[in-house]
């Protein structure tokens, strides 16, 4: 394993690597390292590049290099009332590791956000520049550290989803946001995911501003929580609780649920506990309207369910055919990646939905351009 | 300006294209008459003007796919063009190109209020996308100043922005998907009626690629409610450092105002001789500050801006009262561009990044440039987000005076770039500030940028000259060090 402790040792590592025809497996935490295929290639670990380069609360801009712990990153923000708002999260409960390892490089180059990705952005969103390692062991600059620039092509915007097939990021530079006040969870329990879906759309159609809504399905003992979260200053909140509760009331009894409960959900929609965490995990993006009759035919043939993003994003333990789910994602208008599973699942089946041919070739040509000859090319995606 | 050489096989071989063309486009769709190109000679900005060698306007993407590929086949460099209110060049036709104007894509094609997209042609203009949906309370949040005339499709090459953008994003925060047909004619599904692509974020590059990567023939945007209420602050400060440090402590307080724009002295004083509309004339900087959402938190939020406002000296606070006062506070400052150009026969519009602590000491050093080059300048500034429009005032009658405007701009770009901000915030690189890109990027970096570009259009024929000071081959480009004779992964296929 290459564990570089600094950008020259990154470069020396991948020129090596290029020299001698061997590929290289960017990681860091490695709270993600049970996504995709199995592969033997030697890990280029970026854990030694760590800590805080340049932050400046005012300009809300946040410089750090990628193997900076997610956690730490999160309190230094918390102490000047400040959040990375695409609200990214740790993968390692998913896959029965603790808490604590993720990166923020694994974060951005995973596009990791949470809940509030219905209405801050996701990761794509908060890169602002950086700095990387091309496969061909060059070291070039993108972006800026300024939050409005259009200088040049917007690669940054490439680091979110890459998962270390297009460069090795050796620093990052972030929008942060300040944190809000306070937040206040409304809920509607006993609604089915048509119901939940649609009374989800007609909140983000409100002017509540919602930052957050989420449906967790029935399960033993425990109704079917739809919930919403308000973000922001108090007067505020309340208002625009009171409007939410206005629009609900026609659906159900509305509740305000007390923070220890709301915490417990959000954090649910994080760690996936609620699901099945022996079977196949898929993340299923759809237009959210299309979201409800997929999960009813699935949950049919033994899914079970939950869905975040106001219906957008679909997290689905699943045993049964990959192909169906994929042809199921692919009919709603989306598309399908297998998160978690057994090493043989993961072997015979990709990690991303398979685009159409095209699609597929540009990927290609674009992954050329960065990495002409192929050293992050594992076979792991 | 120095453009790419033209081809002489190309203009030589005129007659032969359009008639392609027409074979393609029928009728009224291709115009070669050099009387009927002049509207087409040039973009927003005006100082630079070449006759296209013709232009075609095509209404499907069968008919678009068709264009390039019969352009690529030939070598034929194409540019693209959505209204032409670019304020970079990045419209500006070539001697040897195709001019494609997408003008005839103007059609809203679905509006899905459940999901809450829009899917339009990319001809629409940014303000019609508002029309179509403000009926039922929503809106489209990036509002460039051009949105009365400029084309969604023209906002997702110039990754467009706005006064709202700090709290609402720029175009690529709010584009889902686009077709987009490459330069050989293939037509690509990019994104998607959901968040998140499945692969790389290929959409995510296209947008803001200047019209070099593809051109876009349909847009999915995010439409969102209209917030409940707006109210302004008109704030006045007797010096640039008060008004600086009042926005710092704005956002410090965690609050992100929907518009934070700040004027100097002689932008304001030229904005209320324009307009009338009761701007404090004794102050140094003007300061408007826009809080939109649920009343409660308008009310709430305008209390703790003033109590900011006054902390850091401000001399002056007027806060709307209803939405006749706050369309009066906003008049000035969206008049600033054409009240500065009744001062002076000509203006040029800078537009640099910096971060926001270094603006005092950006706006002393562009007042010494003033003085250094004897040219009057007035700035208005998004202060929410640093970034900085000067406005230079010149008479383009005077001999020399344009290339010292040119190069009095060129001098504060470079000043953005060295306080740590950028040549760029919103109005592209085009050919305008093409030549300035080594001074925010290495020559490894600009290279790299242009591989990007290789991978989309192997053959640079798609809005050549724009963007990049020095054109490379994409073969010399894509050069790799094969080692005893073998080439590293022989089982990759290479495109």
């Amino acid at each position: 394993m290459a564990l570089p402790n600094s950008e020259a040792d990154v470069i020396a590592a991948i020129s090596d690597a290029v020299a001698r025809n061997e590929r290289l497996a960017i990681m860091s935490g490695g709270s993600k390292s049970a996504v995709g295929a199995n592969i033997d290639a030697a890990p280029l670990c970026l854990a030694g590049l760590e800590g805080v380069v340049d932050y400046d609360p005012a300009e809300l801009v946040l410089t750090v290099r990628p193997g900076t712990r997610l956690q730490d990153i999160e309190t230094l923000l918390a102490s000047e009332r400040q959040m990375l708002a695409f609200e990214p999260f740790d993968h390692g409960p998913i896959f029965g590791k603790a808490a604590g390892a993720a990166t923020i490089g694994g974060v951005v180059a995973a596009g990791a956000a949470g809940s509030r990705r219905l209405s801050a952005g996701g990761a794509r969103d908060h890169v602002l520049g950086l700095r990387a390692v091309s496969g061909r062991a060059e070291t070039f600059v993108a972006g800026a550290k300024v939050v409005k620039n259009v200088t040049g092509y917007d690669l940054p915007k490439l680091a979110a989803n890459s998962w270390g097939r297009l460069f090795a990021i050796t620093e990052l530079t972030l929008k942060v946001l300040p944190r809000p006040e306070m937040a206040t969870t409304v809920a509607l329990s006993g609604l089915d995911a048509g119901k939940a879906v649609e009374m989800m759309a007609q909140a983000m159609g409100s002017q509540a501003d919602v930052a957050a809504a989420a449906h967790q399905p029935s399960s033993p003992g425990k109704p079917a929580l739809t919930c919403l979260r308000l973000e922001g200053f108090a007067p505020s909140v309340a208002a625009r609780s009171r409007l939410v509760e206005a629009l609900l009331v026609p659906l159900g009894p509305v509740t305000l649920l007390d923070d220890d409960t709301a915490k417990a959900f959000w954090s649910d929609m994080q760690t996936l506990s609620p699901l099945a965490s022996d079977a196949p995990l898929w993340r299923i993006n759809v237009p959210p309207s299309a979201s409800a009759p997929l999960v009813g035919a699935l949950e049919a043939e033994g899914g079970q369910w939950l869905l975040d993003w106001a219906g957008g994003l679909i997290w689905l333990a699943f045993d049964g055919d990959p192909d169906r789910v994929r042809a199921a994602a692919a009919a709603a208008g989306g598309h399908a990646m297998l998160m978690r599973g057994s090493a043989g699942l993961r072997s015979t089946v990709p990690v991303f939905h398979p685009p159409v041919p095209a699609v597929a070739a540009l990927e290609e040509r674009v992954r050329r351009a960065f990495d002409p000859a192929g050293v992050f090319e594992t076979g792991r995606f | 300006m120095r453009m790419p050489a033209a081809d002489s096989r190309t203009l030589a071989r005129r007659s032969e294209i359009v008639a392609a063309l027409r074979a393609i486009v029928p009728g009224e769709g291709v115009i070669d008459d050099p009387a009927e190109l002049r509207p087409y000679e040039s973009d927003g900005l005006t100082a630079y003007r070449q006759l296209p060698m013709v232009v075609v306007l095509p209404e499907t993407t069968a008919q678009v796919s068709a264009i390039l590929a019969w352009c690529h086949a030939n070598e034929v460099k194409v540019v693209p063009r959505g209204a032409g209110t670019s304020l970079s060049g990045g419209a500006l036709p070539l001697e040897d190109a195709v001019l494609l104007g997408l003008g005839k894509f103007n059609r809203v094609l679905e509006i899905d209020y459940a999901d809450r997209i829009a899917v339009v042609q990319p001809g629409v203009t940014n303000l019609a996308v508002t029309r179509a949906v403000e009926d039922r309370g929503f809106y489209y949040a990036p509002d460039p100043s051009s949105q009365i005339a400029c084309t969604i499709g023209g906002n997702v090459a110039e990754n467009s922005g706005g006064v709202h953008c700090l709290k609402y994003g720029l175009t690529t925060n709010n584009v889902l998907a686009c077709e987009i047909v490459l330069m050989d004619g293939e037509v690509l599904r990019i994104g998607g009626r959901h968040l998140d692509p499945a692969g790389l974020d290929l959409l995510g590059v296209v947008v803001g690629s200047e019209g070099l990567l593809g051109v876009v023939t349909e847009v999915t945007v995010r439409i969102l409610p209209r917030p409940e209420t707006a109210r302004a602050l008109l704030i006045g400060f007797g010096s640039v450092e008060g008004a600086g440090q009042c926005v710092a402590d704005i956002i410090a307080a965690g609050i992100i105002p929907a518009g934070m724009e700040m004027m100097d002295r002689p932008a304001i004083h030229a904005a209320e001789a324009f307009v009338q509309v009761g701007y404090p004339l004794d102050v140094e900087a003007l300061l408007i500050v826009e809080l939109d959402g649920p009343a409660a938190e308008c009310d709430h939020l305008v209390v703790e801006v003033e109590r900011i406002a006054f902390a850091n000296g401000a001399v002056s606070v007027r806060t709307s009262v209803d939405e006749a006062e706050r369309i009066a506070f906003w008049a000035g400052r969206k008049a600033a561009f054409p009240a500065v150009g009744r001062l002076s026969p000509d203006y040029y519009c800078m537009d640099g990044t910096i971060p926001r602590r270094r603006l005092p000491e950006v706006l002393e050093r562009i007042r010494a440039l003033s003085r250094q080059y004897g040219l009057e300048v007035a700035n208005v500034f998004h202060a929410g987000d640093g970034n900085l429009h000067p406005l230079i005032l010149y008479d383009a009658n005077i001999p020399g005076q344009l290339e010292q405007a040119e190069a009095f701009g060129n001098d504060i770009l470079r000043l953005c770039v060295e306080v740590g901000g950028v040549l760029t915030g919103e109005h592209g690189v085009g050919v305008e500030k093409r030549d300035l890109m080594p001074e925010m990027f290495s020559e490894d970096d600009l290279k790299q940028q242009q591989r990007l570009k290789c991978a989309f259009d192997a053959k640079s024929l798609l809005n050549p000259g724009k963007v990049f000071p020095q054109l490379h081959r994409c073969a010399e480009l894509g050069r790799m060090h094969v080692r005893r004779g073998a080439t590293p992964f022989p089982d990759l296929p290479r495109f």
